[in-house]
């Protein structure tokens, strides 16, 4: 779309595509598109929080955040941000106004 | 009270009744969450199950972490975390004994619990596995501290897990999937109460 050179990595599913959170996905997306910038991993549903909080538990010496919006339209936005070299404090920033943007 | 040897034969007893119960614990999950419960907890322990010989030689802790990181790994839904940490948790608590006293057992169960609720943000009363897990630990404090035996303990500790799970249908649900339906989720045993229920159940069957 607007930022084809973005680096994202999808991390939803089990393994077996079912619905649920895989511990390792998360894990190995975060390792694929990490660099020292840092980066933001969008959740929706219980199981993607908790599990997500405990792979960040995991890589304490990383910059890793969650960010608390939603996934598409947040993805969306931080994906622009991210391509246009913002920091991660202030994609955080940013993302905090679309998480109540009504959608129609 | 048991030993390094005793905890996996604990472990494989959880996994062969939550097996067991797989379907029984997916039923109990349909009418509130994702019809997966019993699924999930099934196919995490099948995985607990492949890592167990490898765990033979193994300390307390380390056999409890495996199991929760495991857990963690492969349950796929909110209770892999919760469990993961619970477990994970317990096996801080124990560090490296090949041995655990009743103290030990009820410090490990205490460092659980706690993992749970920071995990998950639950309160007693929320309808949730805590709503188990907290009286099963008061019900098993109580017996070791009236001087009762292990199996005594694990007894008393099932029983009210059981009961707790019971009085779960009672509450509206202020988390999980369950919490969006508010009071239409009266009637209905949370999945999680009724899993550990089995787990305490399990291990009360293994200890002589």
């Amino acid at each position: 779309m607007m930022a084809p050179d973005a680096k994202m990595a999808p991390a939803g599913g089990l393994e077996n595509g079912a619905l649920g959170t895989s511990f390792e996905k998360v894990q190995h997306a975060i390792e694929s598109v990490y660099s020292d910038d840092g980066v933001l991993v969008l959740v929706d549903m219980g199981s993607a929080v908790m599990t997500t909080q405990m792979v960040l538990e995991m890589m304490p010496d990383k910059k890793v955040e969650m960010a608390d919006c939603p996934l598409v339209e947040g993805a969306v936005l931080a994906a622009m941000d991210a391509v246009g070299n913002m920091p991660m404090e202030e994609i955080q920033k940013d993302l905090t106004s679309v998480r109540t943007a009504k959608k129609f | 009270m048991t030993d390094s040897k005793t905890v996996l034969k604990v472990i494989s007893a959880v996994s062969t009744k939550i097996k067991e119960k797989e379907d029984y614990l997916t039923e109990l999950d349909k009418p509130i969450g994702d019809s997966d419960h019993g699924i999930n907890m099934a196919r995490g322990f099948t995985a607990v199950d492949a890592k167990l010989p490898l765990l033979e030689d193994k300390d307390i802790g380390t056999i409890l972490k495996t199991v929760g990181m495991t857990l963690v790994s492969t349950v796929g839904g909110a209770s892999g975390p919760l469990y993961g940490t619970a477990f994970m948790r317990a096996g801080m608590a124990v560090g490296s004994k090949t041995e655990i006293s009743t103290d030990d057992f009820l410090n490990l169960m205490d460092a659980a619990a706690a993992g749970v609720k920071q995990r998950g943000h639950a309160e007693p009363e929320d309808a949730t596995m805590l709503d188990a897990i907290i009286p099963a630990l008061d019900a098993m404090k109580k017996a070791a501290e009236a001087g009762k035996t292990p199996k005594e303990m694990l007894t008393l500790g099932t029983a009210a897990a059981k009961k707790g799970a019971a009085h779960t249908a009672g509450l509206v649900a202020k988390k999980g999937r369950a919490s969006y339906l508010g009071e239409r989720g009266i009637g209905h045993i949370d999945p999680g109460a009724a899993s550990f229920a089995l787990m305490v159940e399990a291990a009360t069957e293994t200890i002589v």
